[in-house]
């Protein structure tokens, strides 16, 4: 290559010389490095990489948003008109949902959402790259994605920056940053914004765009959620449909409606051998069996239907996967590297309880008929304590093992003490 | 003549900043978190940890010789009783209303662990004047970490200070609520003083590096 026609990503090569050592580097190294792989070979230790770096694996889950993105900016816009005009009686895809008017709605609401969550969540991050002097750390570039898809759509612009600040400071930069953070930071960010802004992220008015503004007067709408529905036991019938809810024509958080999309997404993730296919498939068996239980008690005609949580328990066990943020989560956040579980036994287990918690929550919590964000951080905590617990418990069975495979079975015990002191 | 020589002043001014009771020693946390959701509280716990504290040390100093060894956490315990009560029947005579909120934990000051520390710690072991400037230096210590938490908790949670609402009006929409702003309900519950504690803990520490444990 000649001097004079240097490409693009020489130019940054060269760029990035010139500012090494700098007080900026780490932040201009982060856009060199989110367009560029690093030119820079390793200086001790192995000498063979990957080529899916944490950046790669970050975008593999970008990519996974992005149909759940879209969608969610057309049911910001379908949620709006529906609930002023009515639902249309002969709904057909193309011209009730992917209009230009749903969209636009999705543009005005949704995609601000995004710029914020990115906008100050990426300024916090480089904030402490620069004080700290270390390299931008890519962990926001999925917490960034998944916090506007999980709020409600008319969630104030400056709640969801207070939020960020909070989460990406208390919940991830406290405890050393990207890889050290015990919570789930986009999970730390919801559940600030819930317990700070109650009004705003619970309730049968959120969920809807307009739905705040118009209530009291002649226009007023509802925006409420099946689960939020379910939870004051009306009895009746609601008006969506089981298609509906899967492929997620109903109201709620911006980006948890369509479990189709959430499916695909979370097919596509494990494929390409992001997430764990153990936790995904454990939360759904602990999800499916506690709505079982709960199905069974309302049979055996232990719950009555005067009872506040029959709405809840009666509802199908297989249908809480279908409603609400129990899907996105269990694909999305459940299997985040960091705060789950690192052994394969412990996934199943902790998969399994955040199912089970998850339906228990929402049936049993009267103000807030959901609860799979609440049962994810119980379970990144209790993470590391199961992962210890799975790796004592492989020590001992290895130790019987070596204790019934040793020949003379008169040394094999004070051998197998040996081995024990040493091993623990 | 100085009031002070040097020693006895640092007595008092040490606990403030780089051996606080709370945010060094890491004391009397649970009061800090139940009562800091108000400013008057705050003050007024701190004020009586104040008397308490003081007097108690005296006290305890006083008899450091005569007490015996065996039995020194019951005489200790005693004596903080006493004060405590005296606190609690001032307070439900004269703020009777501030008494119900502050409810136990004027009770409960008994078992702050600043103040059995101290006495285990100081008072056993130093004559009345030390004994009482150590305990108005670790009481303003624990005093000044519960009104910086109580500021920023009622401020941020309730919008007020001292119960005088200085962001507006949040039901009438004036001031700074008619811009959108919304209380943060985070900062009345408990938790939110763990992080604020935290937070101070955290500056304190990348302030002074020598405070920060190797570990």
């Amino acid at each position: 290559m000649s001097d004079k026609r240097l490409t693009f990503k020489k130019r940054l090569h060269i760029l990035k010389h010139h500012y090494r050592d700098k007080k900026m580097a780490p932040a201009f190294n982060a856009f060199h490095t989110f367009l560029f792989a690093p030119d820079e070979t390793t200086h001790s230790g192995s000498h063979i990489r990957g080529a899916d770096d944490l950046k790669r694996t970050m975008n593999t889950v970008i990519m996974a948003l992005i149909p759940v993105l879209l969608f969610s900016m057309f049911n910001a816009g379908y949620q709006h008109y529906a609930a002023i005009g009515g639902f249309p009686s002969d709904f057909s895809v193309m011209e009730h949902f992917l209009t230009w008017d749903n969209f636009w709605i999705g543009i005005i609401k949704v995609l601000p959402l995004v710029a914020i969550s990115y906008g100050v969540g990426l300024v916090v991050e480089f904030i402490f790259a620069v004080i700290k002097g270390h390299e931008v750390e890519e962990g926001y570039l999925v917490t960034g994605m998944l916090v506007p898809l999980i709020v409600p759509i008319d969630t104030p612009l400056w709640m969801l920056a207070v939020s960020v600040v909070f989460g990406v400071v208390i919940g991830k930069e406290v405890f050393g940053g990207t890889g050290m953070n015990i919570l789930n930071p986009a999970l730390t960010i919801r559940a600030f914004l819930f317990f700070a802004y109650p009004t705003w992220m619970s309730g049968d008015k959120v969920w809807v765009h307009e739905a705040v503004e118009r209530a009291g007067t002649a226009d007023a709408i509802s925006g409420e959620t099946i689960l939020g529905y379910l939870a004051q036991n009306k009895g009746a019938e609601f008006t969506y449909s089981i298609s509906d809810m899967f492929f997620g024509f109903i109201p709620g958080s911006v980006g948890e409606t369509s479990t189709f999309l959430i499916l695909l997404g979370g097919l596509f993730l494990v494929f390409s051998k992001i997430a764990s296919w153990r936790i995904m498939l454990s939360a759904i068996i602990g999800s499916l069996l506690m709505g079982l239980i709960f199905n069974v008690v309302v049979d055996a005609g232990i719950i009555g239907e005067t009872s506040t949580f029959y709405g809840l328990m009666s509802f199908e066990y297989w249908q809480h996967l279908l409603v609400g943020g129990l899907a996105f989560g269990i694909v999305y956040m459940a299997t985040d590297p960091v705060t789950g579980s690192q052994t394969n036994r412990g996934k199943w287990i902790y998969g399994f309880l955040i199912g089970f918690i998850s339906v228990m929550i929402r049936v049993f919590n009267p103000a807030y008929p959901e609860g799979v964000f609440l049962a994810i951080l119980l379970m990144n905590v209790f993470a590391p304590t199961i992962d210890h617990y799975v790796l004592r418990g492989n020590i001992k069975k290895r130790l019987k093992r070596l204790k019934s495979a040793t020949i003379l079975p008169k040394d094999s015990d004070s051998k197998a003490e040996e081995l024990k002191a040493e091993t623990v | 003549m100085a009031l002070l020589t040097k020693k006895d002043a640092s007595l008092i001014l040490d606990p403030l900043a780089d051996n606080n009771p709370i945010t060094i020693q890491v004391l009397g946390i649970c009061s800090a978190l139940a009562i800091t959701a108000e400013l008057k509280a705050s003050v007024v716990m701190a004020i009586s940890v104040l008397f308490v504290l003081g007097v108690g040390n005296v006290v305890i100093s006083l008899m450091r010789n005569i007490i015996p060894s065996k039995i020194r956490i019951i005489v200790q315990l005693i004596v903080v009783a006493t004060l405590v009560i005296i606190v609690d029947q001032v307070l439900k005579a004269f703020a009777y209303e501030l008494s119900k909120t502050l409810s136990v934990f004027v009770g409960l000051i008994i078992t702050n662990c600043i103040i059995m520390g101290r006495f285990e710690a100081f008072a056993l072991g130093n004559g009345p004047w030390k004994s009482f400037l150590d305990g108005i230096g670790n009481a303003l210590g624990y005093g000044v970490i519960l009104i910086i938490v109580g500021f920023f908790r009622e401020l941020l949670g309730s919008g007020t200070l001292f119960g005088f609402p200085v962001l507006g009006n949040p039901i009438a929409k004036t001031g700074l609520y008619a811009t959108g702003y919304e209380n943060n309900g985070f900062m009345i519950i408990p938790p939110a003083a763990l992080i604020v504690v935290g937070i101070i803990i955290w500056i304190q520490r990348s302030r002074n590096v020598a405070l920060i444990e190797d570990n």
